[in-house]
């Protein structure tokens, strides 16, 4: 938690700078400076490229993982849990049917452009992004805004949701109401995520004159989005250069950041796409740290004495099942079969990375409405197959789905996953037709519609309301499941009604309670996406939700 | 001369044009559009539709491929929906780095294997001949990415001689000139960048290489042999001029002349060896820009790729023409 | 394979028939037979390629376990990077699944040999199609047959521009991953590196004078090119043949390292343990090089012997 009131602090920053043009920071190169004695870069090497700098157009961790650095929202997780903290507002209230939610606002925070920061910042931010017009509404481009505002002012195309966004209203110099139409489980949590952090109004003003442009066949990002200068957050760090040839973004400390100072002075994101080029990079000193450990790598890391601290998990890892596609899936005993035939100890024991756990209901235990009555389905194989003799399905035959060339936080190796999977379904006398596909789009649309008997898929939460995980995929009839069931529907919609934390964490145990007695899927897995440090590096706080503050990091 | 290259880029513009239809037809069967590739799991039907909408890929092929042409002589090759960039910039960020690795890949595989290919036919049947020709023999079946896996665990993991990825370190904070990194740190004085750069340039470059190099050795041996029979040869050594006159001017001369073709066809293909290798090095290069849009179904980069593939492919074609009728003024061009 | 190697290799296997004109297939064949027999590379070669097809044939009925059951899964933990190597009770080790990696390289010898074959077989019945169509109308169809060959060979020419790698990815992407999939994939490529082959060949027969002689005696076209022309092109195509399935070996394991190899894992096939198992090669190299020495033998083996019959039926490259 930060909650260090800012100084004014020039005095040491201008210290700062005498005594780094003292040191002779006059060469630009970084490269030497091992040589002179402390470290002042810190590389983290990702898996992938951000795609924008600006958070609000991305919906991805590449992405956030970089903007997070220079970019703060109104409300954010504690440091290394997921348990909502003030971030720009100290506090926050909301009136008892969750409509009008008001911030109190931290004071003396300064954007990178000097601009000020003040309620109507805050309201300039959410009128830009509710005015969004043409590209900007495409949900490839403002999927969280849509996810948890609804639409905008003008919907250009009758498919996209409602506006539930109403107003923004700087009630004062630093007390900001925003109003919602109707009540919604993805507040206040929404206000948290790195898609809706605040921007510069100067800055806002800069991104108007441009316009993202859909023309052919893919969406173009506008043009400041895709270098630094324009954009400006409040984060410790400001984004300074983005060398898209070498993969690597740059920033530098912001020395007027309103709360405790970056302890590194440079922070440089390189993607280096494989498992093992990160690795290795990191075993040859190329990088200080990188995300997306292959667990395989995590023993041996450790063992060679870098830093590999385990993170919370925060992801569901399931085998979806289409009843549509197979109306053997319609009977309860063939679903339960598939679901004890499974031996999900031994997948978390081999395949995942320490702090791996196995799921039993569609939410991991470190969400509130995690319930522990929920009912078990154990490994079984004798069980699974005289339920499938009960049913009648002895001879089940199943088309099973798995991507390729792909690993997810909460499924690093698809392929091995899945062929450990299917040995056990043969195990229980199912025939499983294997269908392998590629990610994006084949994988996604074929299981977003449904047209696989099973699949493989997961999800990670974006903040710590258990909605995000079960009203994703169970508060009404979905392609991906193809089953109507009102007792379920039912239960996980109550919770996302209710204005109170405590009254909603107590109906989202009875909605786990009551799809785990329907049994639409087979919960597997929650997996803690590794991240290693090299051996000097004293790491930031690590993140459940994988939201890292590298303004922590030091070295040794 | 100047006929035949308008000719010759003349006939460029029918074979692109089918190349282009056969594109899209390909295209249409293809399932997905941006959406699920930027949402992933995130991706809703009713996202993955309206998505499709916006961009008129619900449209009918040949309106598409109308709308594709147009932008084409437009010279706007359309927008990579990995990055949501155009792919024209894509190129241009990428193409120097991979035409630096080809380069010097192939001058690797002809200062190495020209002198083997010719030490090896001149002492046919000795240890130097069996080496190379085995070892060649081996080069071609030895597949590329796990030759590459092994020289890079090998010599950057175990014995950390070289960077395993990536084009340049963190930190070399080079200007950018002309995007060709080794070049751009020798305009601007940056000799540390330079080396840099070529330091991370070597691994990949020897795994490029292995092919062509195999290629080489063995066509300069083959060549080598087959002129070193002819009656100009005999004629020239029983007329009791000097070896080395011979040798240079008579056998090697005139056994170059198919080895320069096919160096010539040889850089070109190299490009797509490139997929393979800059994937195993993280090179950001074009060839692992194209494996990563395999992976993530990035069509407009893939068509742009084939069909500038397709350009500098008969470009290289007619380069190589020219060159030979200079070299062997026999030789009529037509 | 490159494209340059393939321009290179049809072109001179194409002018191969070229110096022996005046002497029929059958003499050729039993000439070269002859020359190779003596052949250090071809006989090398072809005790590779014989004791590859054995292992194919019985392998899997030697294969101590079976090669799929994940008998030892307990014993093998990939996410920790412990893997068990060579013993007594598994030759070769385990995989990262717990299964017997000596057994999987046995039977996967009969799969990886299955795809080389259909592979090829695709690539050389279509392009041998087209090769007829376009040669026979080069040679005897006049100026309209000279313009049917023209175009058929714009066509050629544009596959062969296409990285041979990125054609197979774009027909593996329309028709779905399958193992049909890969041997299609990869025996389209091999399509004009045949058709090419063989209208060059063609080409040099058709300006025989046996040829001539033929046509002026007023002998019906069709009957020229299956008896005459035909027959005497014959030789280079079969060379190639037997290199293209190196490549297609070759080629398969490419497209299994990009993702795009058989959906199903557990049916052993050395490009897919070869993918799967880079990475964990840090770990377990044993894993890659078992079936990364399989596919370089083998490739070695066809690539032997087909040069070794092309040197033989040239005698000017006799090495």
């Amino acid at each position: 938690m930060r909650i260090f009131k800012s100084r004014p602090a020039r005095a040491i920053t201008a210290a700062v700078a005498v005594g780094l043009i003292a040191t002779g920071c006059s060469s630009e190169r970084d490269a030497d400076n091992e040589s002179s004695g402390k470290k002042d870069t810190f590389v983290f090497a990702g898996a992938g490229d951000p795609g924008s700098l600006d958070p609000a157009l991305a919906s991805d961790g590449e992405t956030f993982r970089v903007t997070r650095q220079a970019f703060e929202a109104l409300l954010e997780h504690e440091s290394g849990g997921t348990k909502l903290v003030g971030g720009l507002a100290e506090t926050w209230s909301s009136n008892d049917q969750g409509t009008v939610w008001t911030f109190n606002l931290r004071k003396n925070v300064k954007f990178h452009d000097g601009e000020a920061f003040n309620a109507a910042a805050v309201c300039a931010n959410y009128d830009h992004w509710f005015n969004w017009k043409g590209t900007y509404q495409s949900s490839a481009v403002s999927y969280y805004w849509q996810t948890i505002m609804g639409g905008f002012a003008k919907n250009e195309d009758e498919e996209t949701p409602e506006a539930n966004y109403k107003s923004c209203t700087a009630k004062d110099e630093n007390t900001a109401v925003i109003e919602v139409k109707k009540p919604s489980a993805n507040l206040p949590g929404g206000f948290s995520l790195q898609a809706l952090a605040i921007h510069s109004p100067k800055a806002l003003k800069e991104y108007e004159k441009e316009e993202a442009t859909a023309k052919g066949d893919a969406i173009t990002y506008p043009k400041y989005s895709q270098e630094a200068g324009t954009v400006a957050g409040t984060g410790p760090y400001k984004i300074t250069k983005w060398n898209k040839g070498n993969k690597e973004v740059s920033l530098t400390r912001f020395d007027d950041y309103w709360g405790e100072k970056a302890k590194i002075k440079n922070l440089v994101f390189r993607t280096i796409d494989t498992e093992e080029g990160r690795r290795q990079a990191l075993q040859a000193g190329d990088i200080d740290g990188y995300d997306l450990v292959a667990p395989a790598d995590v023993k041996t890391l450790e063992d060679q004495g870098y830093v590999v601290p385990t993170r919370g998990v925060f992801n569901l890892f399931y085998v979806g099942m289409s009843q549509e596609a197979n109306k053997a899936l319609k009977k309860k005993e063939v679903r339960q079969a598939i679901a004890q035939a499974i031996d999900k100890e031994n997948l978390v024991k081999t395949q995942l990375p320490e702090g791996g756990k196995v799921a039993d209901q569609f939410m991991p235990d470190t969400i509130a409405g995690y319930s522990k009555n929920v009912k078990k389905y154990p490994f079984d194989t004798a069980a699974s197959k005289s339920l499938l003799k009960k049913a009648g399905e002895e001879k089940l035959k199943v088309e099973f789905c798995y991507p390729t060339e792909v690993t997810r936080p909460y499924m690093p190796a698809p392929q091995d996953l899945f062929e450990l999977m299917k040995a056990d379904l043969e195990k229980a006398g199912i025939t499983v037709t294997p269908k392998a596909m590629k990610w994006a789009p084949d994988y996604i649309d074929a299981t977003e519609a449904g047209s696989c008997d099973l699949h493989m898929l997961g999800w990670t939460g974006d903040f710590n309301d258990g909605f995000n995980f079960i009203g994703t995929w169970f508060a009404g009839y979905d392609k991906q499941w193809g089953f109507k069931d009102k007792k379920v529907f039912d239960a996980v919609n109550a919770g996302s009604k209710l204005g109170k934390a405590e009254e909603r964490t107590a109906a989202y145990e009875k909605a786990n309670e009551a799809i785990m007695e329907y049994l639409p899927g087979v919960p597997i897995s929650s997996s803690p996406p590794a991240i290693a440090f090299a051996k000097n590096v004293n790491p930031p706080n690590v993140s459940p939700l994988t939201q890292e503050v590298f303004s922590e990091t030091s070295f040794k | 001369m100047l006929r035949l290259v308008v000719r010759r880029l003349l006939q460029l513009i029918p074979t692109l044009l089918g190349l282009s239809v056969l594109l899209f037809l390909w295209l249409d069967r293809l399932p997905g559009g941006p959406a699920s590739a930027i949402l992933g799991e995130k991706a809703t039907d009713a996202d993955v539709a309206r998505i499709n909408r916006a961009l008129g890929l619900d449209q009918p092929v040949y309106v598409q491929y109308w709308r594709f042409l147009k932008r084409i002589f437009q010279g706007d090759l359309g927008t990579s929906v990995q990055t949501g960039q155009p792919v024209w910039d894509e190129f241009v960020l990428r193409f120097p780095a991979t035409v630096e690795l080809s380069l010097l890949a192939m001058i690797m595989a002809v200062v190495v294997g020209i002198p083997l290919g010719y030490l090896a036919a001149r002492k046919r049947g000795g240890w130097v001949d069996i080496g190379a020709v085995s070892g060649s023999l081996v080069g071609i079946c030895i597949p590329v990415f796990f030759l590459g896996l092994v020289i890079k665990e090998i010599l950057a993991v175990k014995l950390g001689f070289f960077p395993s990825y990536g084009r340049m370190d963190t930190g070399i904070n080079a200007t950018d000139v002309t995007g060709f990194a080794v070049l751009d740190g020798i305009l601007t004085g940056e000799f540390d960048a330079s080396w840099d750069a070529l330091h991370h340039l070597i691994l990949p470059a020897v795994t490029l290489a292995s092919i062509p190099l195999a290629v080489i050795v063995r066509m300069t041996r083959a060549s080598v042999l087959e002129v070193q029979d002819e009656d100009y040869v005999r004629t020239a050594e029983s007329k009791g001029l000097k070896r080395s006159i011979v040798r240079g001017r008579h056998v090697l001369r005139n056994a170059l002349l198919p080895v320069v073709t096919s160096v010539g066809l040889l850089t070109g293909s190299l490009l797509s060896g490139a997929v393979l290798t800059e994937s195993v090095f993280s090179f950001n290069g074009i060839g692992n820009f194209v494996k990563t849009s395999i992976d993530g179904r990035d069509y407009p980069v893939l068509v742009g790729f084939i069909m500038f593939i397709a350009m500098v492919y008969v470009l290289i074609n007619l380069l190589v023409d020219v060159a030979y009728s200079i070299i062997d003024p026999r030789v009529r061009v037509h | 394979m490159s494209v340059a190697t393939k321009t290179d290799k049809i072109q001179r296997l194409a002018e191969l028939t070229a110096g022996s004109e005046t002497s029929t297939g059958a003499s050729l064949w039993r000439e070269a037979l002859g020359r190779l027999k003596t052949s250090k590379m071809a006989i090398i070669g072809a005790v590779i390629i014989a004791a590859f097809v054995v292992v194919a044939i019985v392998g899997p009925f030697l294969a101590p376990h079976s090669p799929s059951a994940q008998i030892w899964r307990g014993e093998v933990f990939p996410n920790k990077g412990e893997f068990v190597g060579a013993r007594g009770e598994n030759w070769f080790g385990l995989d990262h699944l717990g299964r017997d990696l000596f057994s999987r390289m046995l039977v996967g010898a009969r799969q990886t040999l299955l795809v080389g074959i259909v592979a090829t077989l695709i690539g050389l019945v279509a392009g041998f199609v087209i090769g007829i169509v376009s040669g026979a109308a080069a040679t005897l169809g006049g100026e309209t047959g000279q313009r049917v060959d023209s175009v058929i060979m714009r066509f050629i020419d544009m596959m062969l521009a296409l990285p041979s790698l990125l054609l197979a990815v774009s027909i593996a992407a329309v028709m779905g991953q399958s193992l049909t999939t890969v041997m299609i994939a990869v025996g389209v490529v091999q399509v004009p590196v045949f058709a090419r082959l063989l209208r060059g060949a063609m080409l040099v027969q058709g300006g025989a004078d046996y040829v001539l002689a033929a046509q002026s005696l007023g002998v019906r076209k069709r009957r020229i090119v299956l008896s005459q022309i035909l027959p005497n092109s014959l030789s280079p195509v079969i060379v190639q043949a037997t290199l293209s399935l190196a490549t297609a070996i070759i080629e398969a394991a490419a497209l299994s390292y990009l993702g795009l190899g058989n959906p199903d894992p557990a049916i052993p096939e050395w490009g897919v343990m070869l993918a799967q198992a880079q990475r964990f090669f840090s770990y377990a190299p044993m894993m890659g090089v078992y079936p990364a020495v399989g596919i370089i033998i083998t490739a070695l083996g066809f690539t032997l012997l087909g040069e070794a019959m092309r040197e033989a039926l040239d005698p000017k490259l006799k090495g």
